[in-house]
């Protein structure tokens, strides 16, 4: 821990510190339900942001904020501002669809369409235009690759997804979600639903689109937080209670409600 | 609330207790055993070193497993971290009262006194050992930083014997070789002062996240 | 406790009594199928002849071709009018209407108290409304749309069921990616919820290949194939019926059973195939 400036450094180098998403103020009630009360946060780009907390924090209604997922719950009202790259998404003058075009989302229980893995990936950029069979079959392509999975399917295009095992389907809607081409990627508790070995696959991909996206995760497994996360903001009760550097969060925690949620000490 | 991992950690910290209480004990008889010429005391305190190791490398495993098994964070991460490198010290400690009781072993035949001021050196250093464990066991970061503090005192002594041993040596009311041996001695207390240091600075980290001030 | 030795089974008297019970069940079920049936293709096939096929109707050959093309003609437009309103109104109510929007208790409480309702009223209401009042007379068309009206809640109920069995995934995924409501509504949740509506309109199509009475009032009962839709037909129900009211050809009507016997199976058939099928494709490899 000697700050010697010949040892390479465990801290994390990053360079960009553009703020990616930002939250200001954010309130958000279900009906009379309180879910999120005065979220402040920034999320940077190219970096992996954890939210973690208990059961029924809000850490999961705040990231279906982040891309509007919340406009199909009925009784959900938002006050407050979040931006994507400085413009307020929720304006009257945002296109909805387009925003859930630059911010992607991957869910907790894999759910690949009923049908081929070609049109699941296809279906996206089919949504906004694109019908050109070469084009399309470029797009599906680097998607997969993107997404790690090209080598497993690509003799299986044609097959439907849903033989898929859990964690090609999980990969495959990463590659969905990928192929529109976003900005930012969500994923609500993607890996929760899947064996180990499937898990870390995820995880290690996860950490190599970091180079392109800026990602943004729900995870109720810290230790995942904690191997793949830049940052983690810890959520209780609809509150933010603390934000900051994984690490530092998970080593030296400044509120005592994280300390007691992480340490397993809760309530 | 982790009742089993709670439990655990109980053990860890009686463990460290039971080992620090050693090691004190160790040091108590290598002065004795100085002080009265006592070759069997010191045999003994030799003897009992294996003790102190093999409590070590319990408390090593059980720090790894704990690691392992619980995936510790935050102040646990800490405590459990804090706990594999202190127990080092500890183990060290009981090297050098060890080391200690050997000079005794090979100079008790001899004629030679013993000043106060070593008398001294190993009543402050045992406490300095007592207090930093029972600073690690009490998360308790204020007696850690006084320990640290308290280790001039004991630098200062060894400065003072040093002087007082050079005066010896040109008296020459002793053999030159067991001014050396005792000066060995001083120095091997003062060792011990700064491995109670390490346990204070580890004590401070476990509390606060902080270690040695940096980051 | 000790435990019990694994091969000895517990026979108690309410388990053999259950089992005497359920046995009898299906053999009464069994019992009453195989003796319809049997009864049906019993008296019925001896009367199977060329001539009850022929393509005119007369009193001497009896002949139901005529009223076997009336009776597709009938299917046919009364799914042409039903299915659209049917399916639409389902997909409306699950994926437009919101929750608690009066509408909606609405449309819901009247498909139910129609599916309940008797054909006859069906058949009285037609002739009320598109026989006298529209004035249609007793035609195909009046008949096809009185049954459009009977068969609506059937579909309607199957489709809102099928949507409403779509995985929330589907819908999420695709407005996840993007995508509007009309694009998710019509590659992703009706698709997936085809064969539950598919089984709803077979449902249907069995309901009006089986009507009797509400045709009588509404298409009337003349045995030849109808020229155009504004004129009177018989369906094959509406034939057997006519038959056997007459009492002179009796054995006609066996025959006629038979025949309604083996369309109402496949049509059954079909059904099951259509939806095994689309079943199948979604899950082909989920093994």
């Amino acid at each position: 821990m000697e700050t010697n400036t010949n040892i390479p450094q465990n801290e994390n180098t990053q360079t960009s510190q553009k703020i990616k998403m930002e939250c200001k103020n954010v309130d958000l009630f279900y009906d009379k339900f309180q879910a999120l009360k005065n979220v402040n946060i920034e999320i940077t780009e190219n970096r992996i942001m954890s939210f973690i907390g208990p059961s029924g924090c809000g850490k999961s209604t705040l990231l279906r904020s982040l891309n509007r997922m919340n406009d199909l719950v009925e009784g959900c009202t938002i006050t407050g501002e979040i931006h994507l790259d400085g413009q307020n998404i929720y304006s009257p003058q945002t296109d909805v669809n387009n925003l859930r075009k630059r911010v992607g989302m991957v869910f907790q229980k894999p759910n690949p369409f009923p049908m081929s893995v070609f049109d699941n990936v296809a279906y996206g950029p089919r949504t906004h235009g694109v019908h050109n069979r070469s084009e399309l079959n470029n797009i599906v392509e680097k998607s997969l690759r993107n997404a790690a999975i090209w080598d497993e399917l690509k003799d299986r295009l044609h097959k439907n997804a849903l033989g898929l095992s859990g964690g090609q389907q999980q990969r495959l809607c990463i590659a969905r979600a990928l192929a529109v081409e976003p900005d930012v990627l969500l994923m609500d508790e993607a890996t929760s639903a899947l064996d180990p070995l499937s898990t870390s696959k995820i995880e290690d991909l996860v950490i190599e689109l970091k180079k392109n996206y800026t990602i943004c995760m729900v995870t109720h497994n810290m230790q995942q937080a904690l191997r793949i996360s830049d940052d983690t903001a810890f959520f209780l009760l609809g509150e933010i209670i603390e934000i900051g550097k994984t690490k530092e969060l998970f080593t030296t925690p400044k509120d005592k409600r994280t300390e007691n949620y992480i340490t397993g000490r809760f309530g | 609330m982790r009742v089993h991992f709670t439990q655990q950690l109980d053990e860890l910290n009686k463990l460290l207790i039971e080992m620090g209480a050693l090691t004190e004990e160790a040091i108590d008889n290598a002065i004795k055993a100085l002080n009265d010429h006592d070759v069997d005391l010191a045999k003994k305190t030799i003897k009992g070193d294996g003790q102190i190791n093999h409590y070590s490398r319990v408390i090593e495993s059980k720090c790894l497993d704990l690691v392992l098994q619980q995936q510790p964070v935050a102040s646990d991460f800490r405590f459990i971290s804090s706990a594999l490198k202190m127990v080092y010290d500890i183990e060290r400690i009981g090297d050098m009262a060890a080391d200690i009781s050997e000079i005794v072993v090979y100079i008790s035949k001899k004629k030679y006194t013993v000043s106060n001021q070593i008398k001294q050196m190993a009543a402050e250093t045992k406490k300095m050992v007592h207090d930093s464990i029972d600073a690690y066991v009490n998360k308790d970061v204020e007696a850690a930083r006084a320990v640290i503090a308290y280790d001039d005192i004991v630098d200062d002594l060894l400065l003072d014997i040093k002087k007082e041993l050079t005066k010896e040596i040109k008296k020459e009311t002793e053999g030159v070789s067991q001014v050396l041996d005792k000066l060995m001695i001083a120095k091997y207390f003062e060792r011990i002062g700064d491995h109670a240091v390490n346990i204070g600075e580890w004590v401070e980290y476990a509390v606060t996240g902080i270690y040695k001030g940096d980051y | 406790m000790k435990n019990k030795p694994l091969n000895k089974r517990d026979l108690s008297i309410s388990t053999i009594l259950y089992r005497i019970f359920t046995f009898l069940g299906i053999a009464l079920t069994i019992l009453v199928i195989v003796s319809i049936i049997g009864y049906i293709l019993i008296t019925g096939i001896p009367n199977l002849s060329a001539d009850i096929f022929a393509w005119e109707y007369n009193s001497d050959n009896g002949s139901m071709m005529p009223a076997i093309i009336n009776t597709v003609i009938v299917v046919l437009l009364s799914l042409i009018v039903a299915v659209p309103l049917g399916v639409g109104s389902a997909v409306y109510l699950c994926e437009y209407a919101k929750t608690g929007n009066p509408l909606v208790k609405v449309v819901r409480l009247t498909t139910e108290t129609l599916s309940g309702i008797p054909s006859i009223v069906y058949g009285l209401f037609g002739s009320l409304f598109f026989v006298r009042f529209c004035g249609f007379g007793l035609s195909i068309i009046s008949g096809a749309l009185t049954l459009a009206i009977m068969i609506l809640p059937i579909i309607m109920r199957t489709t809102e069921e099928a949507l409403l069995m779509v995985p929330i995934g589907y819908k999420e995924g695709s407005y996840g990616l993007g995508a509007g409501k009309l694009r998710t509504v019509s590659k992703i949740i009706i698709p997936s919820a085809m064969p539950g509506i598919l089984s709803g309109i077979l449902l249907g199509t069995g309901r009006i290949v089986g009507e009797t009475v509400a045709l009588l009032f509404t298409a009337g009962s003349v045995a030849a194939i109808a020229a155009d839709i504004t004129k009177s037909g018989r369906t094959l129900s509406v034939h057997m019926y006519a038959l056997s009211n007459e009492g002179l050809h009796i054995p006609k009507a066996q025959a006629t059973a038979v025949v309604l016997l083996v369309i109402v199976v496949l049509l059954n058939g079909l059904s099951a195939v259509v939806a095994g099928k689309l079943t199948k494709s979604k899950d082909k490899e989920s093994k």
